[in-house]
Formats: structure tokens, C-alpha cells, sequence
């Protein structure tokens, strides 16, 4: 069983884990920049630490809807992480993969999910290569799953892998874009083990 | 006038009529309502895990399925409902993510609705009604003055079990 868990972060944590999600989230916005060919800005991303349970309404009301991909990672770390967009986010990214105007609007097809699976992807791992190469831990992402619903109801996966050991959660705001402003959210989710080893790996005691 | 009774992720609350008690976007969790007909007196918890012997923290007993049901069973009957009459409805336990084997969040939602099948059964309790599993969220409402349970999900009709 490993030691660290979210109950009793200090400081010293948090800046780490801060510091692996900017590093993380310039390489997405880099990623989806060069894939859309725009010239994208990045805000410095904000770290949340709150409790499980009350992870449903932290990023809108409950029940909007939102997009949620999710990617399992194993190999020197096992667990799994999370990417969320909001629609209108969302909606956006799909009309600019999709070479479509900026204000289309309508309901995702089968080739809109599936491209956002793949902007999804893209992010996700960016993300992971990103902590892979602080930490130089072998982390391999699964191929990536995706759903449209409430709030509540996609980041109940989050919250009920977050419960399993504790009260806490954590997720990263990113925001990103030139003209229009994305805003993206990225939960990780390592097994108890693993966030030993990702600290240990960055040269903090545990 | 009704009011609406709002329950979170790993909450519990009581109910009589004429009011409502509400879960949103159920996802991976359950919703278990008990209800007495006669009293019109019911309950809701919103639990996310199946057992609390499994964790070094559970002392939120409205998180886990074993502790949560005990807790709302405690609480109906403490607002007047009588036990003989009980019964109990669930809704949610998707799988949110179409994961494939047998990972934790693959199979959670499924878990946690045998976790409350197990559970009423060791309480003798009957369960008239489920709308679980599949791979969308729910929410719930129980209406006190009714017993009529209504799932919403996003672009599918409203259904009452």
C-alpha cells in the first residue's frame, strides 16, 4: 500500500503536481496548435484539490453537458486519466479539425466524436508524455474511450476512483486558444503505488 | 407546494409527501430510494462504492452501498415509515466509458448494483424496481405523494419504474 495519498498533500506536493500539469498541458496545447495549424496561448494552468465528492459540480452545473475522454495507463505507473471539454470547447475544436466555419453548431456525429476522440488522444498523451519524460517512467496510455452526458454523470468515474482511497480529488484547468478561449481538464488518476513512484521519481521523499 | 429535496454524491436524505427528492447525473453510482406507500414516507442515498470493508476510509457511510442503505433504512423508519411496507427502487451503475476487460472502471457501475441487490436482500427488503447499467447517466426523482419514480437521461424519453 503507498504512502502518499491526497489527505495530507503539503505544499511541496501540490507545487509538484502544478508543476507536472503545466509542463503536461503546454505540451497538449502545443500538440493541438501544430494538428490545427493555429497559433494557440496558454494561460498557466490551475491546480484544484477538492473533495471527491463534490468533483459533479466543479467544473459547471451538474447536469450540463460535457465531453469526457478517458485513457487507462499502465507499465511503470497504473491507473488512469481523464480529459474534459465543455461544448462549447468541444464544438469548436470539431469545426476546426473539421475545416467547418467557427459558429457551426449541431449534434456530434459518429465522425465528429470520432474526431474528438482523436484531439482527445492526442492531448492525453501529450500530457503523459510530458510527466514520462520528467519522471522517466514507461507509461503506455490505452486507446482512448469517449462520452458525451451530464457532469455529474462522467465525472462520477473520476470521483469513485478518487474514493477508493480517500475524501480527495485533484484536477488541472487548463485554457488555451488565440481568438477563442478552450477550457480543458485533466484528471489523473494513479493507483495508490504509483503516486510513490511518480514523487520518488522526482526526487521527493514519500 | 412540493419542495425538491436535492441529494449529492455520497448523500442521503428523507422525503415525505408532498415533496420530491432528486439525484443529478447519476453515473457510475446508485441511487436507491425506499419508499412506504401508506405513510408516503421515502429517502433516497446516492452511493459510489459497493463496500466499506474493502477501504481504509470509510467513515462516510453514505459512499458505500453496505453502510448507506443501513443508514437510510435507519432514517425512513425513524421519519415513520413502517418496515413491512418498504420498498426499494435503484437506478444507475452505467459504464460510462465502454472499457474493455475487467478493470475497476469497467465494472464499478454493475458492482454497485449487485452491492444493493445483496443488501436488500440480507434486510428483507423487496426491490420492486431497477433502471441500471448501460452507458449513459441518469437522474432520479422519487415523488413522495406518488411512490413514482422518474429516470431522465439526456435524449432518451422520461421514464417512471
Amino acid at each position: 500500500m503507498g504512502k502518499f495519498t491526497l489527505e495530507e498533500v503539503n505544499d511541496t506536493y501540490v507545487d509538484v503536481l502544478k508543476e507536472i500539469g503545466n509542463i503536461g498541458a503546454g505540451n497538449a496545447t502545443t500538440a493541438v496548435s501544430s494538428m490545427l495549424g493555429l497559433r494557440l496561448d496558454m494561460n498557466v494552468p490551475k491546480v484544484a484539490l477538492l473533495e471527491a465528492s463534490k468533483l459533479g459540480s466543479a467544473i459547471c452545473a451538474e447536469d450540463e453537458i460535457i465531453v469526457g475522454i478517458f485513457l487507462e495507463v499502465q507499465t511503470d505507473i497504473e491507473g488512469s486519466m481523464m480529459f474534459l471539454l465543455k461544448m462549447d470547447s468541444a464544438q469548436f475544436l470539431v469545426n476546426k479539425l473539421m475545416g467547418r466555419e467557427s459558429g457551426f453548431q449541431k449534434e456530434f456525429d459518429e465522425m465528429d466524436l470520432s474526431a474528438l476522440k482523436e484531439i482527445g488522444n492526442i492531448i492525453a498523451a501529450s500530457y503523459l508524455s510530458a510527466l514520462s519524460a520528467m519522471t522517466n517512467l514507461v507509461i503506455t496510455p490505452s486507446i482512448p474511450y469517449i462520452a458525451v452526458d451530464m457532469a455529474a454523470s462522467i465525472l462520477s468515474v473520476p470521483a469513485i476512483q478518487f474514493g477508493q482511497f480517500g475524501d480527495n480529488a485533484l484536477f488541472i484547468e487548463t485554457e488555451f486558444g488565440d481568438d477563442v478561449m478552450i477550457n480543458g481538464y485533466f484528471i489523473l488518476m494513479p493507483e495508490q503505488d504509483s503516486y510513490d513512484k511518480i514523487l520518488t521519481a522526482l526526487g521527493l521523499s514519500v | 407546494m412540493s419542495k425538491v429535496i436535492k441529494v449529492g454524491m455520497a448523500d442521503l436524505n428523507i422525503c415525505k409527501s408532498p415533496d420530491i427528492i432528486t439525484t443529478i447525473g447519476l453515473g457510475s453510482c446508485i441511487g436507491l430510494t425506499f419508499y412506504d406507500p401508506v405513510t408516503k414516507v421515502g429517502g433516497l442515498v446516492h452511493y459510489m462504492l459497493p463496500d466499506s470493508t474493502q477501504m481504509r476510509n470509510n467513515s462516510n457511510i453514505a459512499k458505500f452501498a453496505d453502510t448507506g442503505i443501513e443508514e437510510l433504512l435507519r432514517r425512513v423508519l425513524g421519519a415513520g415509515a413502517n418496515r413491512n411496507r418498504l420498498v426499494a427502487k435503484i437506478a444507475g451503475g452505467a459504464k460510462m466509458f465502454q472499457v474493455s476487460g475487467g478493470s475497476n472502471v469497467g465494472n464499478i457501475g454493475e458492482r454497485n448494483a449487485l452491492a444493493a441487490k445483496a443488501k436488500l436482500r440480507e434486510l428483507r427488503i423487496r426491490l420492486a424496481a431497477e433502471d441500471t447499467g448501460l452507458n449513459y447517466g441518469r437522474t432520479v426523482e422519487l415523488h413522495c405523494e406518488t411512490g413514482d419514480f422518474y429516470i431522465k437521461a439526456i435524449g432518451r424519453p422520461l421514464k417512471k419504474i
